[in-house]
């Protein structure tokens, strides 16, 4: 598949939404509503439940929706601050509780309407990333879709992140970038393909620490390997000292940058 | 515009001026078209007046080490981290030759500078965004310069004064530009854990993914008068509410009402405001 296929396999209306994700992945599970300051966002589905065994954890994905009033009341997956914010209180919920944060994004970007500014979409963003960087328990994030830039990261600011084989990641819409750059909406196969946003990609980027094989088919199977997935990593993470797991966290985002020095100056430091 | 500015001196002096002294220095006979009121500006008068239009207070725009150079302390000012440049690593179209252009109109490597200087004697790191260069849009280097800043002033307990100007992502590094906004506020997160104090200050224009992370992680955050700060842009705003939005909309007046900026400080009292705030900051705690 191009790039371009791929963005649009993506953004299917047919790929299972963030909820189906947390319905198979997790039981006994309990949704928590509301950012407990404006109101509660329905693009983002957050709760608590177990991974089996046992293993209590905090889910937090951002769902599309299946039919248009459902994508309608969810706002197409794009979500505004309140949600940004409702997903922060449940990760700071889950590390007062000492329980794994499991990510799914699937989003165009975040909501860009006059109430988001109003309400600082940006602020509520900058925080996200921010307070994840301190975060004192496990964060995983798969990106099942779309990881459409700041309103991804904003979920996407982990320990581990995965994405689907079909899956894109991307600082800006190709739209965005075909208009911006071309002035030419109707080049966003170009840009698509410029823009390196594929798994495979971001494997080589090392944005991602490995790719999921889709298997809608087969939902439930696919969606056993990756609790297996997420098991593995929370017991890895969590064997880890809160200074060990936030420098590794660190030094993950650390390390992302191509540049050229001309002079060593290391004894600035 | 600061870029047109040095561009007409360049022009007629063949030399590109850095810095407020010499371009006062050498714009004696030139005037200037303001962009508020089109009208006529004596160039030493606007740089006298802190680069704005004593007309009509219109607010130019500012280069990064000009910026520097004309709020700290005299000879205080030491640039750092000075000789990263940009890398086209994804041939992207035209990246390369953009670059050059930038480097070529600014005369510098990128669009940040950061260092160390003083105001009244107090000591601080800090980073200015120029939006000459490429629109301050954030690439790797830019990422880099405010991450080794930050590392550096948590190393040596010093307050962080940040101009943030900027357009956002810098497309041409596709997702390794995303990637930079969490790299700083990785580094912004440890200097902030450590107790150090964080200003920035929102200059016209911040917008994009420089709002979405760093400009807005500020233990204080000032702005300038008028300037535009938001996330997404006023046009895509536009488009999908459907409806024309206030004038004053994404300006520092309209975030102040809505509670996300502390305060909105004119040039002529910024140097002021930053000394007291960096006074407050060092004295230490009475509760302590």
């Amino acid at each position: 598949m191009t790039p371009y296929e791929k963005l649009k396999t993506a953004r299917a209306s047919t790929r299972p939404t963030g909820s189906a994700y947390i319905d198979q992945i997790f039981k006994n599970k309990i949704e928590l509503h509301g950012d407990r300051r404006f109101g509660d966002d329905a693009a983002i589905v957050s709760g608590v439940g177990f991974l089996d065994d046992g293993i209590p954890a905090t889910f937090i994905a951002i769902d599309k929706g299946t039919d248009l009033q459902s994508r309608l009341a969810k706002n197409f997956g794009c979500p505004k601050p309140e949600g940004y914010r409702k997903a922060l209180r449940l990760m700071k919920q889950a590390e007062k509780f000492r329980r794994p944060v499991v990510c799914f994004v699937d989003t165009l970007g975040a909501f860009c309407g006059a109430e988001a500014e109003e309400r600082g979409q940006g602020q509520a963003i900058a925080e996200n990333i921010l307070e994840m960087m301190g975060l004192k328990t496990p964060v995983i994030t798969f990106v099942i879709g779309e990881g459409g830039s700041g309103g991804a990261l904003g979920l996407a600011t982990a320990d581990r992140v995965y994405m689907l084989e079909n899956a894109v990641y991307s600082v800006i819409s190709p739209e965005g970038c075909a208009s911006i750059l071309w002035k030419d909406s109707n080049k966003v196969a170009d840009a698509a393909a410029c823009l390196h946003i594929t798994a495979q990609d971001m494997r080589e980027f090392k944005v991602v620490e490995g790719i999921i094989t889709e298997d809608f088919d087969h939902f439930d199977k696919m969606c056993n390997s990756i609790r297996h997935q997420i098991k593995k990593d929370i017991k890895t993470l969590s064997a880890m000292s809160d200074e060990e797991l936030l420098e590794n966290r660190y030094n993950r985002f650390r390390q992302f940058g191509y540049f050229t020095r001309t002079v060593d100056d290391e004894d600035e430091m | 515009m600061a870029n047109v500015f040095t561009n007409i001196i360049k022009n007629l002096t063949g030399q590109q001026p850095t810095d407020i002294e010499s371009l006062i220095k050498h714009t004696e006979n030139v005037n200037l078209v303001c962009k508020g009121c089109h009208g006529e500006i004596q160039k030493h008068t606007l740089l006298k007046n802190n680069m704005i239009c004593p007309k009509c207070g219109k607010y130019f725009r500012m280069g990064g080490k000009e910026r520097i150079k004309w709020l700290a302390d005299k000879k205080s000012v030491e640039f750092m981290f000075d000789d990263y440049e940009s890398r086209d690593f994804l041939e992207f179209p035209g990246y390369s030759e953009k670059l050059e252009k930038s480097r070529k109109q600014t005369n510098e490597k990128d669009a940040v500078v950061v260092g160390t200087a003083k105001i009244g004697g107090k000591p601080f790191a800090f980073f200015v965004m120029d939006s000459r260069f490429m629109m301050a849009s954030m690439g790797s280097v830019l990422g880099e310069k405010i991450t080794s800043i930050f590392e550096y002033a948590k190393k040596y307990s010093l307050p962080v004064i940040g101009f943030t100007a900027s357009g956002g992502a810098r497309m041409q590094e596709g997702i390794i530009s995303l990637m930079q906004m969490a790299k700083v506020s990785g580094a912004v997160k440890r200097h902030s854990t450590a107790g150090n104090l964080y200003i920035t200050v929102l200059t016209d224009p911040t917008t994009g993914g420089c709002t979405a992370s760093f400009a807005m992680q500020g233990d204080i955050i000032l702005a300038e008068p008028k300037a535009l700060v938001g996330f997404a842009g006023r046009r895509v705003v536009e488009q999908t509410t459907k409806s024309k939005l206030p004038d004053n909309f994404q300006s520092a007046e309209f975030l102040l009402e809505h509670g996300f900026v502390d305060s909105i400080v004119p040039r002529e009292k910024l140097r002021d405001t930053l000394g007291t705030l960096l006074e407050i900051h060092s004295a230490g705690g009475a509760a302590v």
